[in-house]
């Protein structure tokens, strides 16, 4: 079986794609019911194809057609976009103003690149099992923020296949987010910044004030994860460079002297120990005094500095960013881009991640075992429930399960009028079609046009015949109008 | 006690009159939830419009100018007195209800002409709201107060339980004593209303809801405020088709989206009307050397080097001599001058007829208008001999520099400026910026306040500035035409 011994050909891309790839789970999730919907239809899919060719706005009725193009161009891999006001297929003929992004997922993509400055194990593409705790620690803080403090459900994790990881937030508030509300959030959950020159890149209080709210609850969590990563594994203030390195985020006026005499004269000290040296500066300042105080504070910033998540923000800022779908192969480690359960984060290896060429083999023995034994009853599985992607794909399932479950029940609750829909209605009454109408009236009945002393009414009879029009089609709206109108009235 | 104001009326207009006064509009601030009824006459209706549009104009012009918050403050305040004057319910000697309908019939004819296009009702709302929150900000204390109370806003306050289970976050929001437990300033709100304030960090969450101290407050006033606008110019765009109207009122309204498009500067973009007139052929010469903008003087020198223009070259400098006052015989015969290493026969056949049809006399004849800053910015030559386009963006560094010293005497202090705004695509503010060095005036003073958004009115500002200067000299009382 030549094809299998190199992962990556174009010939185990198609088999991947014909045997394994769960294409229905990929479109339960992207349209949050079984009947395609608008949010399949009109959603963008953008493929590289061998050779770096790459084809923007495809989109597919329904998941067949999604897997027969794929078979059929047999991409290296593919991406997401959003979900457009038509169908991406249809953008060179409808008008620009009637193709806008609507709606998608609020991504975030943490990639181990940005990490390059404080770990020490590897750099750039490279990652081991070492790195990866960055990476847990990042989706612990993201992954209770989002839940917490935005209050969404839908989160999945999906590992990008080498280095990095996304999240796809799938609540339908998450989803219409445009993209100021997307760059607020994104913002709010960048903590780490100010570019490669900038010594100190946690700037987000004055002084020696407390943190903001939505950062300080994490302090705790981080805290406990900085010593055993930061001091022990990493060890990042080993030598004079680490101490150079801590010495520039602690705050000059805050007596440091102490500190940077002892670790010039002792090389040797290793991060703990320095770490353990700075809090006893702490002590002899006094915690309540003003060096004290800046120098605690430097220390919370110094935690967050090198174990907040660092987030690509650009990725998560506008609706029409791509990213690459679940499930894709990346093209140069052959590993398959499968999801993670962020409680169980700590235990996730990426080097145990199936890749292509090892799912292949394993269908392979799947069907010797078959053959021998000619049990009816596995013959009918899908191929990927034989292999090592099984646990994964049922990851995504039980994800889909839920939102779908919650579909469901939103469309349940718009049929039955609760209060939650009649308060939007009254809003879409008393801000849409009310000012249109009122306008509409004012405008008929009241310009009057003043050339000299000759006064013209604009009101014709066919003029009157649009208004009647509008009044017949708006009279359903009224009702609950004036119904509001009586409730804001008393 | 203010029940019976604005809201609560069914679109009689009686209802208008609040108890405690006999104003019409009873505060100085407006949600423009209510179109204006009454007569309107067309002079009013589009003088109101363009009196509003001018200091709409300037809030645009000051972003492009990226003029600090304290100064647009202090310019749109001054833009305001000077068109659409509001005075607060204490002032006795004006007449508020004729200074609020004003502002109000303004804000409503620009709407139907902001209408239309997304990228319209953008800015749009962007400006309105910014204007607004102008005024929101310099209003009376008691009066926003009795303003606020009036709007009856849904957003409701924190329930004491939600208070105690936030209570160290909301306690170190605000700074206040860990054991605080007085919370009443606090409102709840969907965070998506306040995007800017989660951006910032000054609000807490907690399950997609915000929490928002009373200081933060008026981000909410302006969130409403710039949401009603933009629902109800969405409304107003699909309700315009069905407007019955004589004919007068939709090129009106498409020359106001016109003027603002191309920075405000509708005086020059849409007005076919050419200043004063009265230039001819031989004055090109000195009036580049005193009067024209950078690319425009480029391209002037560029034709005497070398007796020829490029296609667009002609079209850009040729529209702007057009409106500069060049009547059609004179730009023939100045072309022609310029031209001097062709043929008459070959002028005519080739190049005539391309002046003409820039005057509207041939083809669809149409009255073409000088292009903008805007339009020049964007339109930049990628062939080697061609000169149009904005030079601050196409020139590299140092041939902009010995352009600058020797065409205007920049010294190298304020190059250092200029280059610096060129660096950042401020180039309106640089060209504005060589205005003030070569006229000598002082630096953010502009062009009478104004930025430089037309080549055209970078040269009429300098023959104002030229003429009001000889007469200055000559000793008469000068009064200053105003833009």
């Amino acid at each position: 079986m030549t094809i299998h011994d190199d992962g990556l050909s174009p010939e185990a891309m198609l088999a991947f794609y014909q045997r394994l790839y769960p294409f229905k789970s990929i479109f339960h999730w992207l349209n949050h019911e079984p009947a395609p919907t608008r949010l399949f239809v009109n959603r963008e899919f953008a493929f590289t194809l061998q050779g770096d060719v790459y084809l923007r706005y495809n989109s597919f009725a329904n998941a067949d057609e999604l897997k027969k193009q794929i078979c059929t161009l047999n991409p290296t891999r593919f991406e997401i976009g959003p979900v457009y006001s038509a169908r991406p297929r249809d953008k060179r003929t409808v008008r620009p103003t009637a193709f806008k992004p609507l709606q998608r997922e609020l991504v975030f993509d943490i990639d181990m690149t940005d990490y390059d400055s404080v770990r020490r194990c590897c750099s750039e593409a490279n990652i081991c099992s070492r790195c990866w705790v960055f990476i847990a620690a990042a989706v612990k803080v993201l992954d209770r923020s989002i839940r917490g403090q935005f209050g969404y459900n839908h989160l999945l994790w999906v590992y990008s296949g080498r280095r990095g990881i996304h999240l796809w937030v799938s609540d339908q508030e998450a989803m219409e987010l445009n993209d100021e509300e997307r760059k607020a959030v994104a913002n709010y959950l960048t903590v780490v910044g100010g570019g490669k020159e900038k010594k100190k890149k946690v700037n987000v209080r004055q002084g020696s004030k407390p943190l903001p709210p939505g950062i300080g609850e994490f302090i705790n969590l981080l805290q406990d994860i900085f010593p055993p990563l930061i001091l022990q594994d990493q060890d990042c203030f080993a030598g004079e460079v680490g101490a150079e390195e801590l010495l520039a985020l602690l705050p000059a006026n805050a007596q440091i002297e102490p500190l940077r005499k002892k670790w010039t004269a002792d090389p040797d000290r290793s991060s703990e120990e320095k770490w353990d040296d700075v809090r006893n500066q702490v002590k002899i300042n006094g915690k309540k005094t003003a060096p004290g105080k800046l120098l605690l504070a430097a220390m919370e910033d110094i935690v967050l500095q090198y174990t907040w998540p660092r987030i690509d923000a650009e990725v998560s800022k506008h609706r029409n960013h791509l990213l690459k779908a679940p499930f894709c192969v990346h093209p140069k480690t052959g590993r398959v881009c499968v999801p993670v359960d962020p409680t169980r984060i700590d235990e996730f290896d990426p080097a145990e991640v199936p890749t292509v060429g090892q799912l292949l083999r394993e269908i392979d023995e799947a069907m010797m075992i078959n053959n021998e034994d000619d049990a009816e009853g596995t013959q009918h599985l899908p191929d990927w429930e034989k292999t090592s992607l099984k646990p994964y794909v049922a990851l995504l399932d039980a994800h889909n399960k839920a939102l779908m479950e919650e579909t469901r029940r939103r469309k349940r609750g718009d049929k039955n009028t609760d209060t939650s829909t009649s308060k939007s209605l009254s809003y879409v009454v008393r801000h849409r079609l009310w000012p249109l109408l009122r306008w509409t009236i004012a405008y008929e009945e009241h310009v009057y046009a003043q050339v000299g002393d000759v006064r013209t009414h604009l009101v014709t009879a066919e003029g009157l015949l649009p208004l009647l029009l509008v009044s017949i089609l708006f009279v359903p709206c009224f009702v609950p109008s004036l119904c509001f109108r009586r409730y804001i009235m008393h | 006690m203010f029940k019976s104001n604005i809201r609560d009326d069914a679109g009689s207009g009686a209802g208008e009159v609040s108890r405690h006064s006999t104003l019409k509009y009873p505060f100085r601030l407006n949600f423009y939830e209510k179109p204006p009824l009454g007569d309107v006459t067309i002079e009013e209706f589009e003088l109101f419009a363009i009196d509003r549009l001018r200091v709409l104009g300037e809030i645009e012009s000051s972003w492009a100018r990226n003029r600090p918050s304290e100064e647009v403050r202090k310019v749109v305040g001054d833009q305001c007195a000077k068109y659409v004057p509001l005075s607060n319910n204490t002032a006795k000697t004006v007449e508020l209800d004729e200074q609020r309908r004003k502002d109000h019939i303004g804000h409503f004819v620009l709407r139907l002409a902001f209408c239309r296009s997304e990228e319209l009702r953008r800015r749009f709302v962007k400006a309105e709201t910014a204007l607004f929150r102008v005024r929101y900000d310099a209003d009376d204390t008691l009066e926003r107060q009795q303003f606020l109370k009036s709007m009856k806003f849904d957003w409701s306050g924190i329930t004491h339980e939600e208070g105690i289970a936030l209570q160290d976050q909301l306690n170190t929001l605000i700074g206040a004593p860990e054991e605080n437990t007085d919370f009443s300033g606090f409102l709840k709100v969907k965070w998506t209303r306040i995007p800017d304030l989660v951006e910032k960090r000054k609000v807490v969450l907690k399950g997609g809801w915000a929490f928002v101290p009373a200081t933060e407050q008026s981000a909410l006033v302006f969130h409403e405020f710039q949401t009603t606008l933009e629902c109800a110019l969405e409304a107003t765009s699909k309700a315009l088709p069905r407007l019955d109207e004589d004919t007068r009122i939709i090129p009106l309204l498409n020359n106001l989206s016109q003027g603002f498009l191309s920075g405000a500067s509708f005086d020059w973009g849409s007005s076919t009307a050419t200043t004063a007139g009265g230039v001819t052929a031989d004055m090109i010469d000195e009036m580049a050397r005193k009067h024209f903008p950078f690319c425009m003087r480029y391209q002037h020198e560029e034709l005497r080097k070398r007796k020829h223009l490029p296609h667009f070259s002609r079209l850009e400098y040729g529209l702007f001599l057009k409106v500069l006052g060049l009547p059609i015989e004179e730009a023939l015969i100045f072309w022609r001058k310029s031209f001097s290493k062709i043929t008459d026969d070959k002028f005519n056949k080739e190049y005539k007829y391309n002046i003409r049809h820039s005057f509207g006399l041939e083809g669809k004849r149409a009255n073409y208008p000088a292009k903008t800053c805007m339009q020049i910015i964007m339109e930049r030559g990628q062939k080697d001999m061609e000169c149009h386009g904005c030079p601050f963006a196409t020139f590299a560094s140092e041939n902009l520099q010995t352009a600058l010293m020797s065409m205007y005497n920049v010294g190298s202090q304020d190059m250092g400026e200029i280059l610096h705004l060129v660096k950042g695509q401020h180039y309106h503010v640089a060209c504005t910026r060589v205005w003030e060095i070569s006229h000598g005036v002082k630096k953010g003073a502009g062009l009478d306040g104004e930025s430089v958004t037309h080549p055209n009115l970078y040269a009429a500002k300098s023959r104002e500035f030229e003429k009001a200067r000889t007469k200055q000299e000559s000793g008469e009382d000068v009064v200053m035409a105003e833009g």
